[in-house]
Order: C-alpha cells, then sequence, then structure tokens
C-alpha cells in the first residue's frame, strides 16, 4: 500500500471514532503545550536576561586604545616606549607597531565583521551655568544607539533629537547642584564652557622647550557654547563603568567641539604626529558571543583592548540546564499521552479485528495492517503537536499578560518573560510525532500479527 | 446467457494452467486444550483450471478449513498445496499477502464489508493494496460494479443495502483485481432463496464468461447439483464418497 492511501485510510478510521481519537489528541496536545509552555519560559527567561545583559552595554563592548608598549614584563622601561620597536613584545599579541587610535583606526575598526558601531569616547572638563549657578564636571559623549541602554528605561525628558543636537542630558545628582528643582531645567539653556584644541597651522612654530624635539601641535582656546537640557538621568550609563560624567552630550557634537582631552597631553610630551587622537574608541559588537572574535581582531591590528569576560556564556550554561529540567518536566505529561496512544491503538484492534482480518483477506500484507496503525499514530501525534503548540502558545500569551499585569501594578516596567521561536515549534510538533509513532510501534505489530482466520471468525 | 461487454477487461490475466488446485495430503491440526483438532487430515483433490467445484459437507467437515488453505489465510499443518503451479507452503507472509491480492478473489458468507466504507471504496480497497495508480482504478471499481449490476448505488454504506446487494459489492470487491481462482465460502447462506440464486448465477457467469475457476463451500446440495462441474463431499476433515457424507 502506498503512503498516501495509508493516511487517507488512517484519516478516515480517525473520523469513524471521533470521540475517542480527539480525546486522545487531547491528551497529546496537553503533553506538547506543557513541554512547550515550560521551553518557552526557559526561553524567555534566558532572551530576557539576555537582553539585559546586552542593554547594560557592558558585554557587547570592546574598548580601543593605544597600546602600552611601554610596561613590559620588566616595568616601566621608559616614557618613550611608542616608538621603540625593539621591545619584546607581550606573547598574547604578535608583533605590530602600536598605532594611533586616530579616524583612520575607527574607519579600519568598523570594517571588522562582527562590529556594529566604533566610536569615540570623548571625556573632557567643562563649566556648565544655569542662571546664576555654575559647576565644573566632566562631560561624557554617548552616539544615538546608547538610547537602548538601561540607564535611559528611567529617563526624564527625552534623549538627543538627532546626533549632533546641540543638547545636553544631566545626571540627576548633578542637576540638583545646577538647580532645586532638576526637571525644571528641562527644556531650559545652560551655558557650556570648555577649552577647544586647534591645530597649528602648517608652518606654523611654537617655542621650543628643549632643543626643538618637543613640540605642542596645537593651542587651547576657550570658548563657550549653548545647549539645552532635554533630560535628566537618575543612573550613570553603563553602569559607570567608562568613568564618571555628570552631563552626556551627543558624541557628534562632543567631535564638532574638538574639546582639548586628557590624550592630547601625549601629544605634548612624546612628539605629536599633530593629528587629533582620541583617547579609546567604544566597538558595539553585535551579540555578546562575538565580542572574543572582534577582540582579537583589533589587537592583531596593533591596539590595545579591553572588554568584560563574556558574562553571556555562563548564563547560556545555566540556562540551558534549566530548559533541559524544565523540558523533562514538561515530557511528563507527553509520556501520559503516549500511554493514550497506545491504549486507544490496542482498543482499535480489539474493535477492527474483523476489519483487519478482511483486509488480509482481500490482500493486505502485515507491512500493510502495520502502516496503516502507524499512519493512525502519526496522524494523531502530528494532529495533537500542532494543537498542542497553539494552547502552549496560548498559554504563554496568557501568562505573559498576568505578569506584566503584575509589574505594572507594582510600577516596573512590562517585561517579555515567554517566547516561542521557531524552532521550538516546529521540534515540539517533531517530538510529538516521534513519540507517537514509538507508541504505535507495539499496537501496530500487534495488529500485523493477527492471523486472518481467527479474526474473521471474530464477532 | 449473452456475452456481457466488459468480460475482456475483467478477464483474468494469470495464465492457465490446466490444473489450478492441486492439494497433496493436506492436514490441518489444532490443539484445543489437551485435544487435537483434526480439522482437516490427509485430503488430496486436484482441481482443473476454469472448473466449478462445489465442496459439500456439514459444518465441522473441514471444507471452509480446506478453503482458507487454497485461499493461503492458513497454511497447513502438513502436506502441499499447489496453485496454479506455485506451492503455497513455501511462501512467506509476504509472498502469500501478494498470492491473495493478484490470484485470488474470495467471497464470504457473512460478505465481509468494512461497514464505514461505502460501496465504491469497498471495491476499491484491494485495488489499494495492490498499489494500482489512481487514475485506474476508479475506471476498474466501476467496471466490477457494473458486472454485478449494482453501478446506481456506489456511493451508498452497506447498512443501507439488501443482503443480495452486499453479496454483489463483495463479488464485485472479489472481482476487481482480475483474480484466476474465485473462492465462495457458503456465499449464498445468509440469503433467501431467489436471491441466492442471483448469485449463484453471477458465480456461473464467471466461470464461463471470464474463465474463472471456483470453488464454492455450502452445505445445499441442490445449489450444487443445479450449479457446479463437479461435486466433493467432506466429513470428518476428509474427503469421502458421496453416500457417506451426512446430510447437513
Amino acid at each position: 500500500m502506498k503512503t498516501r492511501d495509508a493516511v487517507e485510510l488512517a484519516g478516515r478510521n480517525l473520523r469513524e471514532s471521533v470521540l475517542r481519537n480527539s480525546l486522545t489528541t487531547t491528551g497529546i496536545a496537553v503533553g506538547v503545550a506543557s513541554l512547550v509552555a515550560m521551553l518557552s519560559l526557559g526561553v524567555g527567561l534566558q532572551q530576557l536576561a539576555n537582553r539585559r545583559l546586552t542593554r547594560s552595554g557592558l558585554f557587547n563592548t570592546v574598548f580601543v586604545f593605544r597600546q602600552q608598549r611601554d610596561r613590559g614584563p620588566g616595568g616601566r622601561r621608559g616614557m618613550r616606549g611608542d616608538s621603540d620597536a625593539a621591545q619584546p613584545s607581550s606573547p598574547q599579541t604578535p608583533q605590530q607597531p602600536p598605532r594611533l587610535v586616530d579616524e583612520a583606526a575607527r574607519q579600519e575598526i568598523a570594517q571588522l565583521p562582527g562590529v556594529a558601531e566604533v566610536y569615540p569616547d570623548i571625556r573632557f572638563q567643562g563649566e556648565l551655568r544655569a542662571g546664576d549657578r555654575a559647576q565644573i564636571t566632566t562631560l561624557g559623549s554617548l552616539p544615538p544607539s546608547a538610547r537602548d541602554n538601561d540607564a535611559f528605561e528611567t529617563l526624564k525628558g527625552s534623549y538627543f533629537s538627532a546626533p549632533a543636537a546641540g543638547e545636553v542630558i544631566l545626571r540627576r545628582e548633578f542637576a540638583e547642584l545646577l538647580a532645586d528643582k532638576p526637571e525644571s531645567l528641562i527644556g531650559q539653556n545652560v551655558t557650556l564652557r570648555y577649552a577647544e584644541r586647534e591645530p597649528m597651522k602648517p608652518g606654523q612654530t611654537t617655542e621650543e622647550y628643549d632643543a626643538g624635539t618637543v613640540g605642542f601641535g596645537f593651542s587651547v582656546v576657550p570658548r563657550e557654547r549653548t545647549l539645552k537640557v532635554v533630560g535628566i538621568v537618575d543612573e550613570e550609563p553603563f553602569g559607570g563603568f567608562r568613568g564618571n560624567s555628570d552631563a552626556l552630550i551627543p558624541t557628534a557634537l562632543a567631535e564638532d567641539l574638538h574639546a582639548a582631552q586628557p590624550a592630547g597631553l601625549r601629544e605634548i610630551v612624546g612628539g605629536g604626529s599633530g593629528r587629533e587622537q582620541y583617547t579609546s574608541l567604544v566597538v558595539r559588537v553585535s551579540s555578546p558571543s562575538g565580542v572574543q572574535k572582534v577582540e582579537d581582531g583589533i589587537k592583531q591590528k596593533g591596539f590595545g583592548t579591553f572588554s568584560l569576560l563574556d558574562a553571556t556564556k555562563s548564563l547560556r550554561r545555566f540556562f540551558t540546564i534549566l530548559d533541559l529540567f524544565l523540558g523533562i518536566f514538561g515530557s511528563l505529561a507527553l509520556a501520559v499521552a503516549s500511554l493514550g496512544i497506545v491504549n486507544t491503538l490496542v482498543m482499535a484492534i480489539l474493535e477492527r479485528r474483523r476489519e483487519i482480518g478482511i483486509m488480509k483477506a482481500i490482500g493486505a500484507s502485515d507491512t500493510d495492517v502495520r502502516r496503516l496503525f502507524f499512519a493512525e499514530a502519526g496522524a494523531m501525534g502530528f494532529c495533537g503537536g500542532a494543537l498542542g503548540v497553539a494552547l502552549g502558545w496560548m498559554i504563554g500569551r496568557i501568562i505573559n499578560a498576568g505578569t506584566n499585569l503584575y509589574l505594572r501594578n507594582h510600577q516596573l516596567p512590562s517585561e517579555q518573560i515567554w517566547s516561542v521561536p521557531w524552532w521550538l515549534v516546529g521540534g515540539a510538533i517533531v517530538f510529538a510525532l516521534v513519540v507517537s509513532l514509538v507508541s504505535g510501534l507495539y499496537p501496530a505489530a500487534r495488529a500485523a500479527r493477527l492471523d486472518p482466520v481467527q479474526a474473521l471468525r471474530y464477532d | 446467457m449473452a456475452t456481457h461487454p466488459h468480460s475482456e477487461q475483467l478477464a483474468p490475466v494469470a495464465a492457465q494452467n490446466a490444473v489450478a488446485v492441486e492439494v497433496r495430503d493436506a492436514a490441518r491440526h489444532y490443539a484445543m486444550g489437551a485435544t487435537l483438532v483434526r480439522a482437516l487430515d490427509g485430503v488430496s483433490l486436484t482441481i482443473a483450471a476454469r472448473e466449478f467445484v462445489c465442496l459439500l459437507g456439514s459444518s465441522g467437515s473441514g471444507k471452509s478449513t480446506l478453503l482458507n488453505i487454497i485461499a493461503g489465510l492458513d497454511r497447513p499443518t502438513a502436506g502441499q498445496v499447489t496453485i496454479f503451479g506455485r506451492e503455497l507452503a513455501g511462501m512467506a507472509s509476504q509472498e502469500l499477502a501478494r498470492y491473495r491480492r493478484e490470484t485470488v478473489g474470495i467471497v464470504f458468507q457473512s460478505f465481509n464489508l468494512i461497514p464505514t466504507m461505502s460501496v465504491e471504496e469497498n471495491v476499491e480497497l484491494p485495488l489499494r493494496f495492490a498499489e494500482v495508480e489512481r487514475a485506474e482504478r476508479s475506471g476498474r471499481t466501476r467496471l466490477a460494479l457494473d458486472r454485478v449490476r449494482l453501478s446506481h448505488r456506489v456511493s451508498h454504506r452497506p447498512s443501507e443495502l439488501s443482503g443480495g446487494e452486499q453479496q454483489r459489492v463483495a463479488i464485485a470487491r472479489a472481482l476487481v483485481n482480475r483474480p484466476s481462482l474465485l473462492l465462495a465460502d457458503e456465499p449464498t447462506g445468509n440469503l433467501d432463496s431467489r436471491t441466492g440464486e442471483e448469485i449463484m448465477n453471477l458465480l456461473r457467469e464467471f466461470n464461463r464468461e471470464l474463465g474463472m475457476t471456483v470453488v464454492m463451500v455450502t452445505h445445499e446440495r441442490s445449489l450444487a447439483d443445479r450449479f457446479a462441474d463437479r461435486m466433493l463431499f467432506l466429513a470428518d476433515g476428509k474427503l469421502v464418497p458421496e453416500r457417506s457424507e451426512r446430510s447437513g
């Protein structure tokens, strides 16, 4: 008998005893639903944890700075190590001349696979004045993508309206120094005073300090700029990991300001190239698991790097174990359901004994009979699986809605703790099918073994 | 009797040997508790191709057992059964199923139609097992139903038909795979005498027109007298001369 015929006959047999077969199928569906529910909870929690870690911006970031060649194993070897090519390199990094962290480096790193974004970490001293109050502080800079950082979940006001907008976000603690009610500052203008680094024009000379070996390469000019306060933030973005700054401006604006940074001092003492350099670059990697590869690639190019150990790795291990146990608990219901299939099919054999005898008498082989019962088990498994996935998905939606209601009542932002990925949908249906086919093994073999003469005598 | 228009299409495809059925010392013993039941006890017979043979005997005489063995539904405990030159005893169960599918058509006393299927589906079922192409199936099903004059009831369920009609569906089902050997186990047993005669006429028609060898089990001597070419009598699992057959 061809498979299509077997499926067709199985389908009509299942329709003949609708109640019993739909009860059995529902049993499988409940089993699959519990499996899907358990696993989607596991997957959802894992994604939630991953999302939180990613939004913290700590685990998908590589910091790039100029390699510190002058700190070899023998301790400090002097201040001019940068140009000393005879330095032994550390075993981890191949011997490369130290590279300048400048615009060219930024472009080059941005080309590496897995890199989502590269931007300079610009940090400088400045004075902010609001009305009659003024405070000297450190200003930091952030690109538009930092909007997703968890620090901004409780942002009062808004994030920067444009990549280079003349806007500033203040930390609450700092804003309290400028105004009694920090929120009142939102929408107000503040004045920023800072030191601009003005490069020397070609041919321009500086005063020589030491026989013409050291040059400044740039001069420092005081500037003023008016900025609009758009937001007040409670926490330091990135957990304060990138150094404290009380006021945040868009990265593109910070670049535009050409504020003098600590890195500029290196040029004063180390013979600068005259080109503007960054203190460090921040490399955002597409996923935490890609950090190691990107970091290695950057090291290869001769830069110094720093990143936090990929915390998601141990998280993944934890969740794999959690998923395994949730899966086992979920499967228990399916195991019970599989007994239902065995029972239904064994009953069907008793009931259809005569029919099996007739089929054998008119030419059905043992294989045909076995295939027919197998197809019935498979059909119940498939339908149960599909129904179960839908049911599991619905349970998930309900629990998710319930959780969010609870979170909202406690003034907490809503969260997606539930996730049914496609592999789980496909996997659950295939699993239900396999379990059903395995359950069908015994009844099918029993039906195939039936002696046609005895079966025909049976009334 | 007029030749049926579809005679050629329904004619058996198997080569016609001179001998259709040859049974040598066939025995079928069952253990029933401590006693050994000799349902068949050393039967030897030969049936020629295109012959219409009736097996007569009272109940328990072993005639159904013999028919089941010829049908390949049962295996003899001892002896040989050769159908159109092929020995059944040596066949594996798959081969035996194939033999039932291709060489034999069986009709039972209790019709044995599948109640949940329509007339058409019942007749089509052997074609599914024989893996006949879908396109060819409906044509052959119609032809077989035509042959038993039931073309107008294809979508009915067996329970909606009279006994005679049900038996005609069963005959169409037995016919649809173009068997060389038609076996009938008391085909008129559940029918009134007029309907029974209709069925016997059909069997006779197939025997004559399609060249099918017919082996029929019955206990109705009168029917056998009128339709069979030859009668064989069984009693206590043995072939007996006509006289010692206890009438049933």
